[in-house]
């Protein structure tokens, strides 16, 4: 009981000049949605892969942040011996970490960035897992030296293997990159948190957090339980992943708010040039669909005929948006993280659902469109539209 | 206008077609308002930064404090007028999403260096006069529902504690892109109250200079004043300091500015396709427009005009519909965005657009009417 | 045979009795047909005559089920097609009429194959028995070396000639026709001419024809006036 499809597709090509239209204005919709979505999608998972989902952090009971947590010697020293606490060939996987800011020039701009400075144990390589050197080497206990992320290796100025930097009165020099797989930590410098004290006028064993690997990641609701029980202890234990996930909200629902906002508005936009363009054609071939119905077609056979091809035409706008996309996968870019209150560079990262949910976006772009000028393609009065030269 | 009625004819012949015409050039500027006013928002502390404040930070950090013994040495160098300083609280109210600024200000030279903060005479004296006194800028203040008189409760997180205030005033900002979401206590309250190795030093110092004078000279002399010291400085000018945050936040203008291309091509197409469309199916008409008597050029006057009329009556509707948002809708994001404001420069801009866009898409289908030759539109018949 | 008036006989194909169409335009009412009586037996082929305006393709539409009138009832092949509902007027047109019209009517981006293999989608056949019906009915018009070319590759002619072919594949119980030759050349009108004679004569299909030509009308069994409204002979 159906038109045959040839009969749309034959349609839409010989017409294309008048579908691009509507193909483009959909392609332009449906490519900006996934940008924005993939901005979003690439801060949060930057941040939440910088943990790891056996690693416990410990911070002050609550402290909102990293920056505004205390952490004590001893208080790490208390829950060293956890038997929750993985043991690695030099002792417990315990790195007490301190993190603070540093001004430094960004190289596109020159301007200041707030960069992320983190004081860590020698032994942080064995605790943060997926920390990887690509070049060079970790630094030595007790040696002015720095290990910088990959990308904060392109964001800021002078951060070249060997090079040196000068903060805070000193002369420190950089022995290695870290590869951390597009995680915050890329975009940070480490060295040690004995000789980042002073420079931050902090006394020693003084932290912000601890970072702990677990047994297990079953091992949290002991440790936590643990923490909880200890008189000496006001600390909180929360697993590494979630606290990034925390860390990272106000930004990705800021992004992710004004962009469903831009795409939307711009997805009315590609409906109404997508309905401008099937009216046109209903106009054109209004003899065309009186001479179907005439033939015996039903209503229903037109109204599906013409919907089809709204969906043929959103389709392709649809696959082209998401062509149009795709290139940014992977490209950095970075934002200040108002949470951390320092620069992070993270990727786009536009994900096969994220195309998924574009082609959605764009059929349903492509059934609001289609459907208004379908039905009056079906309701064309035959006898008239017959007559009519 | 007596070629209104010829004008209103062809435009009202396929109603729905111009209403979606219409419809399209409206959301497109409805968009271009909406981008305009988040670049202004994200850059609106850049606006507003005084042209002749400095801001003095340690050199080392943004989060590192300088000592109140400096704000002596920075009063008595040679070009500065006057010096205030503060302190960033960093707490939270109620809940972690719940984000605005506090300070702790300095009570006796704060109203000075900002006189774009308005409040009167009774409220900036009674902030001087109670040690637990604060005072919050509307945006904050209908954000919460506060008045004057309620005891606002802080949770201190670089300054532990269960810290509370006493609201005796709600600021305006003199222009629409003053910032009034932050909030303001007592430096010597905090000061009073705050954990001992707080104590004597200062987050930030502002400082104006003189008129005339050099800023980035003077800066330069400001630092060089405290090298080599523990406490090492860096003084930009306001501006420059709060474009780096804005610098910071990276690639936004650049995407805004892509998007906005998107839309705008887009649209061209639209438009244009609409006009090319209409014009084609009038080829009788104009024809015999032409017969008839009327000029080549009258004709593509008449394209033009529809193109223009249509361009403007949905771009106008656009912007209009973009300001109603930035006033009765306000902030998208719920208080990351404090000023939220379509500007007249914005405006302005937006309805060039639309008449350059009407020009765009018109011109064309105008030309070919003004080619199209009587003979061979009725042959086309 | 064909008679005006109908006395209900029941071996007449198609019957009309008491039918009229007025139009409302604004204030005005237009009385297109008034009172027609009418019966035309299987194998007749009948031409429509008259002025512009005398209601001709109001006629032949209220015939073949593409409009309803305003009073009367129409009877073919034992259906009162003027009680059906629209689905079910839709499906009985399907069955039983064949189409064609002074423009061709064609789709201009099927080709001549896919435009007569239309009608043959509204029925169960499977594929291959619907080609074979359309290679048969493309033969009869003669014109199956051409079936892949669309109706933009063919002359006015052949075109006409497809649509008669689409007009025929399904069987349908009679054809209407309106002002077929209408658009065409001296020497293609007398080709489709020819084509409907041979129609009627050896495949023994019932054809009504509105025309202006009267030579076209000459090649009708019978010819019948309509002249505001009204039927004569």
């Amino acid at each position: 009981m159906a038109l045959p499809l040839v009969y749309n597709i034959e349609s839409v090509r010989t017409r294309w000049r008048t579908t691009i239209v509507a193909v483009l204005g959909i392609a332009g919709s449906v490519g900006v949605f996934i940008a924005m979505l993939a901005l979003a999608f690439g801060f949060k998972a930057a941040l939440v892969s910088s943990g790891s989902k056996d690693n416990a952090m410990i911070r002050r009971a609550g402290a909102t942040s990293e920056m505004d947590s205390v952490v004590t010697l001893e208080d790490v020293r208390a829950l060293e011996d956890a038997q929750e606490v993985a043991r690695g060939s030099s002792g417990p996987l315990v790195s007490p970490e301190m993190v603070v800011v540093a001004n430094l020039p960004l190289k596109a701009t020159g301007t200041d960035a707030n960069v992320q400075v983190r004081g860590v144990s020698p032994r942080a390589l064995e605790v943060h897992r997926g920390v990887k050197l690509i070049e060079g080497e970790f630094f030595k206990p007790s040696m002015f030296q720095l290990v910088v992320g990959k990308y904060a290796v392109k964001t800021y100025a002078g951060m070249g293997l060997g090079r040196t930097l000068r903060f805070g009165g000193s002369d420190w020099t950089i022995v290695g990159v870290m590869d951390t797989g597009g995680s915050a930590f890329d975009s940070e410098i480490w060295c040690d948190s004995n000789l980042l004290a002073p420079v931050y006028q902090r006394p020693l064993n003084i932290f912000q957090s601890a970072t702990v690997r677990l047994t297990s990641e079953s091992a949290l609701g002991p440790l936590q339980d643990r923490a909880k029980g200890d008189p000496r202890l006001q600390v909180q234990v929360e697993r590494e992943t979630a606290y990034y996930e925390k860390a990272s909200s106000m930004l990705t629902n800021l992004i992710l708010g004004l962009g469903t906002l831009v795409a939307t508005i711009m997805g009315v936009g590609a409906v109404f040039a997508a309905l401008n363009t099937m009216y046109a054609a209903v106009a054109e071939r209004s003899r065309e669909i009186a001479t179907i119905r005439a033939l015996g077609f039903s209503e229903t056979a037109v109204i599906v005929a013409f919907l089809f091809e709204a969906l043929l035409i959103a389709a392709a706008g649809g696959v082209i948006g998401c062509i149009g996309a795709l290139p940014l996968n992977g490209i950095t870019t970075g934002t200040m993280n108002f949470q951390t209150f320092s620069h992070m560079s993270f990727a786009f990262r536009v994900t096969p659902g994220l195309l998924g949910f574009g082609m959605i976006f764009a059929l349903l772009m492509g059934v609001l469109g289609g459907l208004p000028p379908a039905w009056r393609a079906s309701r064309l009065p035959i006898t008239v539209a017959l007559r009519d030269l | 206008m007596k070629y209104l009625p010829l004008l209103l004819a062809n435009l009202t012949r396929r109603k729905v077609r111009t209403i979606l015409t219409v419809g399209s050039f409206a959301v497109a500027l409805f968009l271009f308002g909406l981008l305009y006013t988040i670049r202004a928002s994200f850059n609106q502390g850049i606006e507003a930064a005084g042209a002749d404040r400095l801001v003095v930070i340690n050199k080392v950090s943004l989060i590192q404090p300088l000592p109140l013994a400096y704000r002596d040495r920075i009063q008595r160098t040679p070009g500065i007028k006057e010096v205030t300083y503060a302190n960033w609280f960093g707490g939270v109210y109620q809940d972690e999403k719940n984000f605005f600024a506090q300070f702790a200000v300095d009570h006796s030279t704060w109203r000075a260096m900002y006189p774009e903060f308005l409040l009167s005479e009774k409220e900036w004296s009674d902030f001087s006069a109670s040690r637990t006194a604060c005072i919050a800028g509307e945006f904050t203040a209908k954000r919460f529902g506060w008045k004057v008189g309620d005891r606002i409760p802080v949770r201190g997180v670089i300054y532990p504690g269960a810290w509370e205030f006493d609201l005796v005033g709600i600021y305006k900002g003199a222009r629409p892109q003053d910032d009034t979401s932050q909030f303001w206590f007592r430096w010597d309250y905090l000061q009073e109250n705050g954990p001992p190795w707080t104590k004597g030093y200062v987050g930030w110092y502002v400082a104006r200079m003189n008129a005339g004078e050099d800023m980035a000279a003077l800066a330069s002399k400001l630092d060089e004043s405290f090298a080599n010291s523990t406490w090492e400085t860096r003084t930009q000018s306001e501006q420059f300091f709060m474009a780096s945050f804005v610098k910071q936040m990276g690639n936004i203008e650049f995407l805004m500015v892509t998007i906005g291309s998107v839309v705008f091509f887009t649209l061209l197409l639209v438009t244009g396709n609409s006009m090319a469309m209409s014009v084609r199916e009038r080829t009788g008409e104009l024809a015999v427009l032409k017969a008839v008597g009327f000029t080549d050029t009258f004709v593509l006057g008449l394209v033009m005009t529809e193109s223009l009329l249509i361009a403007v009556v949905g771009g106008g509707l656009g912007i209009l519909a973009a300001k109603a948002f930035t006033v009765f809708g306000g902030d998208p994001t719920g208080g990351l965005l404090p000023v939220f404001y379509l500007s007249m420069v914005g405006i302005v801009s937006g309805l060039v657009a639309t008449v350059l866009v009407g020009v765009a898409a018109g011109l064309l289908p105008a030309l070919s009417a003004r080619r199209l030759q009587v003979v061979q539109a009725f042959r086309r018949l | 045979m064909v008679k005006i008036g109908s006395n209900g006989s029941s071996s007449s194909l198609v019957v009309a009795r008491d039918v009229s169409k007025t139009y409302h335009r604004g204030s005005e009412d237009l009385h297109v047909l008034q009172g027609i009586n009418l019966q035309i037996d299987a194998g007749d082929f009948v031409a429509f005559m008259g002025p512009s305006g005398s209601g001709k393709t109001t006629l032949l539409n209220l015939l073949g089920g593409l409009d309803v009138p305003s009073t009367g009832s129409i009877i073919v092949a034992g259906d009162e097609i003027t009680r059906l509902s629209g689905p079910r007027l839709t499906q009985w047109r399907a069955r039983h009429v064949g189409f064609i019209f002074q423009m061709y009517n064609l789709l201009p981006v099927l080709s001549a194959f896919r435009n007569v293999e239309l009608p043959l989608l509204l029925t169960s056949l499977s594929s291959d028995e619907r080609r074979k019906r359309v290679e048969t009915a493309l033969r009869v018009v003669n014109l199956q070396e051409r079936m892949n070319h669309k109706p933009g590759e063919l002359s006015g002619g052949q075109q006409q000639r497809v649509a008669i072919a689409r007009a025929i594949v399904a069987d349908p119980t009679f054809l209407l026709c309106d002002e077929p030759t209408g658009d065409l050349d001296r020497k293609s009108a007398d080709e489709i001419l020819e084509l409907l004679e041979l129609l009627v004569r050896d495949f023994k299909k019932t054809v009504l024809m509105v025309t202006h030509d009267p030579r076209a009308a000459e090649r009708a069994h019978a010819t019948l006036h309509l002249d505001k409204g009204l039927l004569t002979q």
